[in-house]
């Protein structure tokens, strides 16, 4: 004789097939070597990046003078070089002929030469010709280029003693928590969303196969839902765990470790774990949506109709909780935190930014909260749409919203 | 049998034997999808141990009533009771469903399949792989045990889930046109499954749009059309809805005797036809001696469910009924 399942019970049986049945599939096989995917890309557009900007080479300033003047500029930008390191390339233009006779703006078209812009005149009054925005910035650096030249004595610059210091400053630890905080956002971002879209699928796949009316006659929906939600984090886990293992494997031993970086304000123990607790959080809440949007749909077609607004609407939040990060204990931030799908991208930026931690417990509270509500919601649309059988069937009769919301 | 039977129905619904305990109860059961009503109005009386048969043709509402007896749906209004519970989920470890649309993950092995159908209803993993190979072993599908179900004839995948379905030896079995895309011997097997469930008081409840299947098996059957339910009972009570059916040949063609015979009575050829009146034969009988009739031959024949649905549900339902059973034998 047989026991009645609890509701958490029936979600393992499913969780278990589910986890068991995707963990042996060819789909995470293809899922393990997803992040390879992004890494091979941007290795492939930073080398051929790097290329372009070679072969482009550093923008040049043109010194059209005469003989004597360009002989000065040029000692004079010998003699500044090794002090400032953002001075443009100098290089000697019109074969000394009085710069008067130079036409600046035809050697800026010249396609064989690669100016910038050029300067014209005397050192003790140049004229710098070229695109505003270039001119204006090239402007301090000339005329430093001009005083020295014009110099009776060249500059001497003292020796500067290098004192240099092992900790960050504020400056640093502020950019680098910021950059830490996008970093984990945008992993969040991309992780949620795939393994949405994988819960999604498998949902339309169960569907497909008809087996959907078995589970629903044997156990309550909420545990369907909550099932295919938890065997889905199960997978992302393991995947997880085998990236982190052999990304970690690979950074150590080329030298590296996390004390060379600043740490987040939470530290990073606290920080890694807040970043799982906010990526299963981020994942039910994405994933839940997606599953009720699964039930309201009666076709693939239909599948893909209703989940391209709500991936648009998830970029929103995405944007909404990267602006926010920028603007820390502000309400723009609250809000952020509050929205149940912006809340944890907000929180690891949060967690990243600022050392409290209390908050992220109200904040995976109501998360955690929300999960359940879209997990009902879910699973009561799907009673109300999905099993109907009879003349009204199918995906053409009435509105999408109209089915979803009609009894 | 030509005659037009509607005339001799008796009126108002009969409800089934209530002294056993019902397995299932439903009161006055209402679904409505986007303002069509699939279900209006529906009341069965399932005794426990009990074959019983849900009889109507394609769209009549059977499928959305079994979905709303198993709580898979809920109903817009009425009430349901499933093994002495409102809510069918709480006795789902000892009710077994077969549903219309079969399906089974095409990646699991057969006796794995069985076991997840066990699992699901409550039995442990481990008891249900047992049982899974046992069943299979017992039913002739031993080769199959290991073989996924995407490597199953689909006949075969229809075995596996009619076993999955009983695993947990539920005391409830609901199935869904259990019979639709089997081949004759594989109904008859079926056929002998379900009697054989009953025998060991299983209550047994199953939809079905073939008569024949709802006849040979069936204690009580619900007659639905058009979402409504206008006859729920036993077979016989069903059947005795029309009065038995009188067929005489005479010598004579004319005479006296003729007077003595039912207003309804038809001739075809050298027979009369006409429903049994309700003082009996012996009058008639009588009559016909007393005025040298010349019997060749006399019989009277209790109809059957056929003609006790057409009476019921009415011509449309009857010919729906009969349109389904041909669209399945053309399949």
């Amino acid at each position: 004789m047989t026991g009645r399942l609890s509701t958490l019970q029936a979600a393992m049986v499913i969780a278990r097939r589910d986890f068991t049945a995707i963990l042996f599939s060819r789909s995470f096989f293809f899922f393990l070597l997803g992040p390879l995917f992004p890494l091979l890309v941007g290795g492939l557009a930073g080398g051929i990046g790097q290329r372009v900007q070679d072969h482009a080479g550093r923008p040049e300033l043109g010194v059209a003078m005469s003989a004597k003047d360009v002989a000065a500029m040029t000692a004079a930008y010998q003699r500044l070089a090794p002090q400032l390191s953002n001075l443009p390339t100098l290089v000697s233009l019109g074969n000394g002929r009085e710069s008067e006779a130079f036409d600046a703006r035809a050697a800026l078209s010249d396609k064989r030469l690669n100016l910038a812009a050029v300067v014209t005149g005397t050192p003790a009054a140049p004229i710098l010709t070229g695109p505003q925005e270039q001119i204006a910035r090239w402007q301090g650096p000339v005329g430093l280029i001009a005083a020295e030249a014009i110099a009776e004595k060249p500059s001497r610059f003292p020796d500067v003693a290098l004192s240099p210091i092992t900790t960050k400053t504020t400056a640093d630890e502020t950019r680098s928590r910021l950059v830490t905080a996008q970093l984990g956002q945008t992993v969040l971002f991309l992780l949620t969303m795939l393994l949405a879209g994988m819960v999604l699928s498998n949902l339309v796949e169960e569907k497909g196969n008809k087996i959907i009316e078995i589970l629903a006659a044997a156990i309550p929906m909420d545990a369907v839902f909550l099932g295919k939600l938890f065997a889905m984090l199960a997978v992302s886990w393991v995947g997880i765990t085998v990236w982190g293992l052999a990304g970690g494997a690979v950074w150590l031993s080329s030298g590296h470790s996390l004390a060379d970086y600043p740490a987040p304000a939470v530290g990073w123990p606290a920080f890694l774990g807040l970043g799982v607790l906010y990526f299963s959080m981020g994942y039910l809440l994405l994933g839940s949506l997606f599953l009720a949007i699964g039930a309201m749909a009666s076709t693939v077609r239909e599948v893909q109709t209703l989940s391209m607004p709500v991936t648009m609407l998830q970029l929103l939040n995405f944007f909404f909780a990267s602006f926010a990060m920028a603007q820390p204990g502000s309400a723009i931030e609250l809000a952020a935190a509050i929205v149940p799908f912006s809340s944890p991208f907000t929180m690891l930026a949060r967690a990243a930014q600022q050392p409290e931690l209390w908050t992220h417990g109200l904040a995976l509270g109501w998360q955690a909260l929300c999960v359940a509500l879209f997990v009902r919601a879910g699973a009561t649309l799907f009673r109300r749409r999905v099993m109907k059988s009879g003349p009204a069937q199918g995906g053409s009769k009435g509105g999408l919203l109209k089915r979803a919301f009609a009894r | 049998m030509g005659s037009s039977a509607a005339t001799s129905v008796q009126d108002g619904p009969v409800q089934g034997s209530a002294e056993r305990p019902l397995a299932i109860e439903a009161r006055g059961l209402i679904k409505r999808f986007d303002g069509f009503t699939a279900v209006d109005g529906v009341d069965l009386s399932v005794p426990e141990g009990s074959i019983y048969g849900i009889l109507g043709p394609n769209g009549a509402g059977k499928t959305t009533t079994l979905r709303m007896l198993l709580g898979i749906i809920d109903p817009d209004s009425g009430l349901r009771r499933i093994l002495g519970h409102d809510r069918p989920h709480e006795v789902a470890h000892t009710i077994g469903y077969l549903p219309e649309e079969r399906g089974l993950y095409p990646s699991m092995k057969a006796y794995e399949a069985i076991a997840f159908m066990g699992a699901l209803r409550g039995l442990p993993l481990n008891e249900g792989r047992r049982k899974g190979k046992e069943l299979l072993e017992a039913h002739g599908l031993g080769y199959a045990i290991d073989r996924q179900i995407r490597q199953l004839s689909k006949g075969m995948a229809q075995q596996v889930q009619l076993l999955g379905t009983l695993v947990h030896d539920p005391r409830l079995v609901v199935f869904d046109e259990p019979f639709s895309g089997l081949d004759a011997l594989n109904q008859g097997k079926l056929e002998k499954m379900i009697r054989g469930l009953a025998e060991k008081g299983t209550t047994v409840i199953f939809s079905t749009h073939v008569i024949a299947h709802a006849e040979r098996l069936c204690d009580e059957v619900a007659i639905i059309a058009g979402g409504k339910v206008p006859f729920a009972g036993p077979v016989d009570v069903a059947r005795d809805r029309i009065r038995p059916q009188v067929r005489l040949e005479t010598r004579a063609q004319d005479g006296a005797w003729r007077a003595a015979l039912p207003q309804d009575a038809r001739h075809e050829g050298s027979f009369w036809y006409f429903s049994l009146p309700e003082t009996g034969i012996e009058p008639l009988l009588r009559a016909l001696i007393e005025g040298e009739a010349g019997i060749l031959s006399l019989s009277i024949e209790r109809a059957g469910l056929h003609d006790a649905f057409v009476a019921i549900a009415g011509e449309a339902a009857a010919r729906a009924l009969e349109l389904g059973g041909e669209e399945e034998r053309s399949q």
